[in-house]
């Protein structure tokens, strides 16, 4: 699915925080695991995730560590969340959330003016929000 | 990358020339340009495990990351976030400007400092012989553009890559000037042909600077606007520099004298005239390493100054038709003459630099009945300074300063009244702006011939008197 460019940058830091959430994880692995959630549907230019990282680090979100290529045979930088990273992943779900909730509650609370009759309602949504 | 066996020499060097063209001009830092090649090494990898042979998955690979030079902005605005490191940083050639800039950065930087450090030198070379500043003022001021303006012209050659027999040209150009400056035999150290030329020299040089900038495209008038904007933005660095300048040498004064020594000579024969020099080149180079950031200062400094210089010149010219007092009621002095001069030079400079920033193909706004009224405001001041002139020319007869005055006026009220007719006509929608930048653009070649006429030819005409 092709994601409106906004979108991609507003969901970019959160996805981030929640994979490193998950463990320590490096660049390329990001936007693996990101591709592998999404079934393939999300794919970012994989370049701009650096500066994002960069951002995060910056911003003390995440911390960053150079292992010394022993381990993988490549010299690999690091990321870790840090508690602050935590508290901002937690705000994101939160707001998100939100959002999802607003959006899904337009299409269940049909209201006076809904145009729809109601049998629409109960079938299933084509597409559909993943 | 050892563990690699599959991947052969040539995606090596592939991968070697993907660095490079990553770290072209040392934008991105090395430690940041080693792990988007372990990212590009890991996706290679992984396309080669499923079966694309290893030139095919460096293409993927590569086209993945994504274009170079968006990242590499991307992460400079990350890692550079205050305003001077974006002066230094010179990320890609996108400006206008600066099409011919390939060098690198520190390639570019040790010119400057070469040229900006010939430029101090030279002004020194003088006191070798015996000048002195305060002994051999009009010699000092018939030569100072040639101190500064011959090395800013081969920064900006070099960097343009200006061709050999262009080169010569413009060499060619200063020996003339150095020539004018130096081996007419003034009749004294005031006599008005010499202040003449130390007045217009400059002026005519700067178009041979401006040659060297425009290097191979000098034909091309479209260009040519790019040189005036070149122009107006140096002029701002200059004047930012000097500002700085003079804080520095205010405290060099303070510091000395708080030790008993006497920083005088300091100042006034090292500081100020080699750093005057010195600080065009380094504009210049400013000028082409950054564009955006005086980009956005220039033309708010032209819309804050154009209807403030609408409304003085406005206010004179009541002041004049209310009092009935002509220019020069009582004798037209030089200065008052070089003041008007000046002023309208200074406004023609406004609307080339307002023309320059502005968006051709934007419609009419209020601005642009501004620069209208800028340019019927200079017209009818010009007029009033041509009809002073002319009338003591049919009293007193031709001297050096009149000459030049009707001259000079002439000129500017044939740019000023192009200007106004097709302001008005652009401002009624008759034509597209287009048509007044061109008339602008193709009225400078009139200014350098009549600077150069100045500067050269006039001195002999009038007997170096």
């Amino acid at each position: 699915m092709d994601l409106s460019k906004d979108l991609v940058a507003a969901s970019a830091a959160p996805l981030v925080l929640a994979i490193l959430a998950e463990g320590e994880s490096y660049g390329y692995a990001i936007v693996k695991r990101v591709a592998d959630l999404s079934g393939g549907e999300m794919r970012w230019t994989d370049g701009m995730l650096y500066p994002l990282l960069h951002r995060l680090e910056r911003l003390g979100c995440i911390e960053a560590r150079w292992d010394d290529g022993t381990v993988g045979g490549r010299r690999r930088k690091w990321y870790r969340i840090t508690a602050r990273g935590e508290r901002d992943l937690a705000e994101h779900r939160r707001q998100w959330h939100m959002v999802h909730r607003t959006l899904e509650a337009t299409r269940n609370d049909a209201g006076p003016k809904a145009r729809r009759p109601l049998t629409h309602l109960s079938a299933p949504p084509t597409g559909g929000v993943a | 990358m050892t563990e690699a066996p599959e991947i052969d020499g040539d995606i090596e060097t592939l991968i070697a020339h993907w660095r490079r063209e990553l770290n072209r001009a040392g934008r991105v830092d090395p430690a940041t340009v080693d792990e988007l090649e372990t990212h590009l090494r890991d996706q290679i990898d992984a396309l080669g495990d499923v079966g694309l042979d290893p030139a095919e998955s460096f293409l993927v690979a590569v086209k993945r990351i994504g274009n170079l030079d968006a990242l590499a902005r991307e992460l400079a605005s990350e890692r550079y976030q205050r305003l001077w490191k974006h002066l230094v940083l010179s990320t890609d050639t996108v400006g206008a400007g600066s099409p011919g800039v390939g060098a690198p950065p520190w390639r570019q930087l040790v010119l400057m400092v070469a040229c900006s450090l010939g430029a101090a030198a030279a002004i020194k070379v003088p006191a070798l012989f015996g000048a002195s500043f305060a002994d051999d003022g009009p010699f000092y001021a018939r030569n100072l553009s040639l101190f500064a303006f011959p090395f800013v012209a081969v920064h900006l050659g070099w960097q343009h890559k200006v061709g050999r027999t262009m080169g010569w040209w413009l060499v060619a150009l200063f020996g003339l000037g150095a020539l004018a400056a130096n081996a007419y035999p003034f009749a004294s150290a005031q006599s008005d042909t010499q202040i003449i030329t130390a007045l217009h020299l400059p002026i005519a040089l700067w178009f041979v600077v401006a040659a060297a900038y425009l290097g191979a495209d000098w034909r091309h008038r479209d260009r040519w606007m790019d040189m005036v904007r070149f122009t107006g933005e140096l002029a701002l660095y200059w004047v930012l520099i000097g500002l700085g300048g003079g804080v520095l040498m205010g405290f060099s004064v303070l510091m000395f004298n708080a030790i008993g020594i006497d920083p005088k000579l300091l100042v006034t024969e090292w500081l100020l005239p080699c750093g005057a020099v010195g600080a065009v080149v380094v504009a210049a180079w400013l000028v082409e390493a950054k564009q955006d950031i005086i980009e956005n200062l220039a033309p708010v400094l032209t819309r804050l100054f154009t209807p403030l210089f609408v409304l003085v010149m406005v206010a004179f010219l009541v002041s004049t038709v209310v009092t009935g007092n002509g220019i020069g009621a009582d004798a037209i002095e030089r200065d008052v003459l070089i003041g008007f001069d000046l002023l309208l030079v200074v406004v023609v400079g406004l609307q080339l630099y307002a023309a320059s920033a502005r968006d051709p193909s934007a419609p009419p706004g209020p601005f642009d009945l501004v620069q209208l009224a800028l340019a019927v405001a200079a017209l009818a001041i010009d007029v009033l300074v041509l009809t002073a002139v002319a009338s003591r020319i049919g009293e007193f007869g031709w001297s050096p300063n009149k000459t030049v005055a009707l001259g000079e006026n002439l000129v500017l009220a044939v740019s000023l009244s192009g200007t106004a007719w097709l302001s008005l006509r652009f401002w009624l929608r008759r034509c597209p702006y287009a048509t007044v930048e061109r008339w602008q653009t193709g009225y400078l070649p009139v200014y350098a011939a009549w600077a150069a006429l100045a500067a050269v030819a006039l001195p002999p005409l009038f007997n170096y008197r």
